[in-house]
């Protein structure tokens, strides 16, 4: 396997004024025993709310924090032992902080990692080249990068992560604060380079569009615990959630009564919204009104992903 | 096993922090002069600045004709070598105070990631050509000092100036360093290093006669800044040693610097893996 945590934990430790000179000592549990393992070629995406422990993650597996317990390895190296070493074979790509340099063209950037990283001048020139016209930042590369949109500068950065052709990228919400068209550019070179190079991609994320449009599997942490770790599908039966039958009656009627799972959640007027479980089929609801009610028209919403995790840490914080 | 492996890779890890150096400190001087007119600004203000600062003792001057017993030219000798090795720490280490900033603002875990040594990386960060103004002046000080200071030369006494200026360089390179760990520790300690750093620097612009004996020993044993130029200044003007320090004590800045560069490494070390291993 690429990449193995196995019961890695991260507890910090926490000082908070209580009074006068008087301090009150509580540990924090950012990352709670997780394992999994992620192997080469994946994409994988990593999602949960502020503060479950995402980054803490994606910092142990850079290296950049030590773990309190548990083992981890990423190509075979103990990332916080041989940080640097690491370095090598690694990408990262923070979404909110940008690694470009402010009031130097994109490409003087891009000199400074040919040397920082001793990428030898004929990969760099292949990497480069490659970046410049999957990204289309050909036209940029002399442009001051305080002078480039977001959606240009994260493209901008996400090559700066890839000239030494790392084995796996981590990405920090790439796509924040981006616009449709440079979301969708980032999509694609994302999904371009995993086929065509295999390289590795983890990516954490708020917007549940690039997971559903680049991961075929997805980890969920919440309160530094694995909550989920499977494909797509399956997160909506995990979480319990459900699809919605939007339908259209001849008049306004009272909220349609049937037997089951379910119910209705909204009326409007003639229109009715149903919710059922998202694993079940929707034939026999949808037989059961048409015997019943005077039925015109009718559809059925996927759940949205959104939701379905939204669902599935209320039901975590309840139980 | 593993530490005879990271003993054997020290000198090709310093040759490697010195390249990150290099190439960081130049990426910063590119950008400075980007804006040719801001920068030429802050060039001459600069040394306007630093001007002032010495024209303040020669105010002192025209009032009284000694301070501490010493006269101007020996003051402008304590002034000249302390300016003179304090601004070339400062040019090469002295952006390392904005550490706490970059660690509260995260961009610290960007340098974490990178194939270069860290402390490499936060010495040159914001490197700035501008604090060339200050070793100007400095050295401007000081060779004026030398050629009017009323002074036997001999061979060691020669000698001794260049020592002291790099030993005191890299004295005030340990302060910076040690400090920029402990603000892995406590973010918001900019100005307690600035205390040491530029406080101290400012210490020693005067004769050690003119401070209590508290002051002079916590100067000269805890943070060896007398070592900068109080003790060699005093073996050139063949002036009595501050705590009556043993005569060899104006040869030792060479050994302290080295010995005070290591516990700064070390402090360094520390501070790192306090942060690698909390976050902060």
């Amino acid at each position: 396997m690429f990449i193995e945590v196995d019961g890695v934990e991260k507890v910090f430790e926490v000082r908070r004024r209580t009074g006068f000179l008087k301090r009150e000592r509580r540990q924090v549990r950012a990352v709670d025993s997780i394992s999994f393992t992620v192997a080469r070629g994946e994409m994988v995406g990593y999602i949960g709310p502020n503060g479950a422990g995402k980054s803490t993650t994606i910092k142990m597996l850079t290296g950049i924090l030590t773990p309190s317990g548990g083992r981890l390895r990423v190509a075979g190296i103990d990332p916080s032992r041989e940080r640097r070493r690491l370095a090598h074979r690694i990408g990262v790509v923070f979404g909110q902080r940008t690694t470009l340099w402010w009031d130097l063209p994109l490409i003087d950037s891009y000199r400074l990692m040919h040397r920082m990283y001793r990428i030898p001048d004929g990969r760099y020139r292949e990497n480069l080249d490659r970046c410049v016209e999957l990204l289309e930042l050909g036209g940029l590369l002399d442009v001051p990068v305080r002078q480039l949109s977001l959606g240009q500068r994260m493209r901008g950065d996400i090559a700066a992560a890839l000239l030494h052709d790392p084995e796996v990228l981590y990405l920090d919400e790439p796509t924040i604060g981006l616009d449709v068209i440079s979301k969708a550019k980032v999509r694609e070179f994302l999904r371009e380079l995993n086929h065509d190079r295999g390289t590795t991609v983890l990516l954490t994320t708020h917007d549940l569009q690039d997971i559903e449009q680049l991961c075929s599997r997805v980890m969920v942490i919440d309160h530094g615990r694995m909550v989920y770790d499977g494909p797509l599908a399956g997160l909506h039966e995990a979480g319990g959630s459900e699809r919605i039958l939007v339908v259209d009656l001849e008049r306004e009627l009272p909220p349609i009564e049937v037997g089951g799972a379910a119910r209705v959640v909204r009326t409007e007027g003639p229109r009715q919204w149903l919710a059922f479980p998202a694993g079940e089929p929707a034939a026999g609801l949808v037989s059961q009104i048409a015997a019943d009610y005077p039925l015109v028209d009718l559809s059925v919403r996927e759940p949205d992903i959104e939701a379905v995790i939204a669902r599935m840490y209320a039901d975590k914080a309840s139980a | 096993m593993r530490r005879v492996v990271v003993r054997r890779a020290e000198p090709a890890r310093l040759g490697e922090g010195l390249r990150a150096y290099r190439l960081i400190a130049g990426m910063w001087i590119r950008s400075t002069t980007a804006y040719r007119t801001s920068f030429a600004l802050t060039v001459v203000g600069n040394l306007l600045i630093t001007v002032l600062d010495f024209v303040g003792i020669l105010l002192m001057f025209s009032q009284v004709d000694t301070l501490g017993g010493w006269t101007l030219p020996e003051v402008a000798l304590l002034y000249g070598l302390v300016a003179t090795a304090f601004g070339l720490a400062d040019l090469l280490l002295g952006s390392m105070d904005a550490l706490g900033a970059r660690i509260r603002d995260g961009s610290f875990d960007t340098l974490l990631v990178r194939p270069v040594p860290v402390l490499a990386q936060v010495g040159a960060d914001r490197f700035a050509l501008r604090r060339l103004g200050r070793i100007t002046q400095g050295t401007l000080v000081l060779c004026w000092a030398l050629l009017t200071v009323e002074v036997s030369w001999t061979a060691a006494k020669v000698l001794l100036v260049p020592v002291a200026v790099v030993s005191g360089a890299v004295i005030f390179g340990a302060v910076f360093v040690g400090g920029a760990a402990f603000q892995i520790v406590a973010q918001d300690a900019a100005e307690v290093q600035n205390a040491f750093t530029y406080g101290g620097s400012t210490l020693l612009q005067y004769p050690p006669t003119v401070f209590g004996t508290e002051l002079v020993r916590g100067v000269t044993y805890m943070l060896p800044l007398a070592f900068v130029n109080w003790v060699p200044a005093a073996y050139v003007l063949g002036r009595p040693y501050p705590l009556g320090l043993p005569e060899w004590a104006a040869f030792a800045p060479p050994l302290v610097a080295a010995g005070f560069a290591v516990a700064a490494g070390l402090v360094w070390r520390a501070g790192l893996r306090a942060y690698r291993s909390t976050g902060s």
